[in-house]
């Protein structure tokens, strides 16, 4: 089955009507956090990624959702698979609307946590995927939209 | 929040983390665990991991205070099974448990506990 290229999309998704190859994921309590989880490793199994790569992406999902709803008070997961050329890849965008951080820099740097973290989260998520972007806006929120290419 | 459950087989514990686990059940482990210690003074803590499919720096992280908890109360605690996919995954998050003791199955950290017994 051949599939149109994902279109470019604007970085900061407004969840409108969901597409059928994209995902929405709310962000409230701990157990979303697991439900995230589960739903990125059902679509990287369905991608056919290897186990190590569904191991890094639901890793990865797994910090960025602890993340949003942690410190960002909450917010939303869309997961979609990306069709670049002949390869393929999971997108997962993940947005809060809490305080934003201050110092993005600071924020990748691997140890720096202003909770009772190691801070290992977002250097160590960026570790994990190939595509890693972050966007903040302090009393905004945050988004960070991360993909693996299988 | 379902508990993890702690099991005493002999002198020692066995603790067995099922397929995904919430982070107030982590939490709750450890004050669990360390109060299962001294209720039967076990020395040794086997700390099943096998079905654990996704560690994230969160767990990650305590799975080390864990041990290091366990250590204070005078037990060990051996972490078993991690698959080899969580280990990559866990040494690329820059997470290594160093100081963290461990084995590949229950039989083999069993071997090691015995090990110990004898010194």
């Amino acid at each position: 089955m051949s599939r149109a290229p994902w279109p470019w999309r604007e970085f900061v998704i407004r969840s409108e009507a969901a597409a059928p190859e994209r995902l929405t994921v709310a962000l409230r309590t701990q157990e979303d956090v697991v439900v995230l989880r589960h739903r990125v490793r059902e679509q990287a199994v369905g991608l056919s990624f290897s186990l190590l790569d569904q191991t890094k992406i639901v890793t990865a999902a797994s910090e960025l959702g602890r993340n949003a709803v942690t410190y960002g008070g909450g917010g939303e997961a869309i997961i979609e698979a990306s069709h670049n050329g002949s390869r393929i890849g999971l997108v997962l965008t993940v947005i809060d609307h809490g305080p934003g951080i201050a110092n993005v820099e600071d924020a990748m740097r691997a140890g720096f946590s202003t909770g009772s973290g190691l801070g290992l989260g977002l250097s160590g998520t960026r570790r994990l995927v190939d595509e890693f972007e972050l966007r903040s806006e302090v009393g905004q929120g945050t988004v960070v939209r991360i993909v693996r290419w299988k | 929040m379902d508990r993890i459950p702690i099991i005493k087989i002999g002198k020692y514990l066995l603790v067995t983390v099922q397929t995904d686990v919430q982070d107030n059940a982590a939490l709750a482990l450890q004050e669990d665990l360390g109060n299962r210690i001294i209720a039967t003074r076990a020395r040794l803590v086997l700390f099943d991991i096998s079905s654990l499919q996704v560690v994230d720096s969160f767990i990650g992280r305590l799975i080390g205070e864990i041990a290091g908890i366990s250590r204070l109360l005078d037990a060990e605690v051996i972490v078993v099974g991690m698959q080899p996919a969580v280990a990559i995954t866990l040494v690329e998050l820059g997470l290594t448990l160093s100081g963290v003791r461990t084995a590949l199955n229950v039989e083999s950290a069993l071997a090691m506990a015995g090990i110990r017994d004898q010194v």
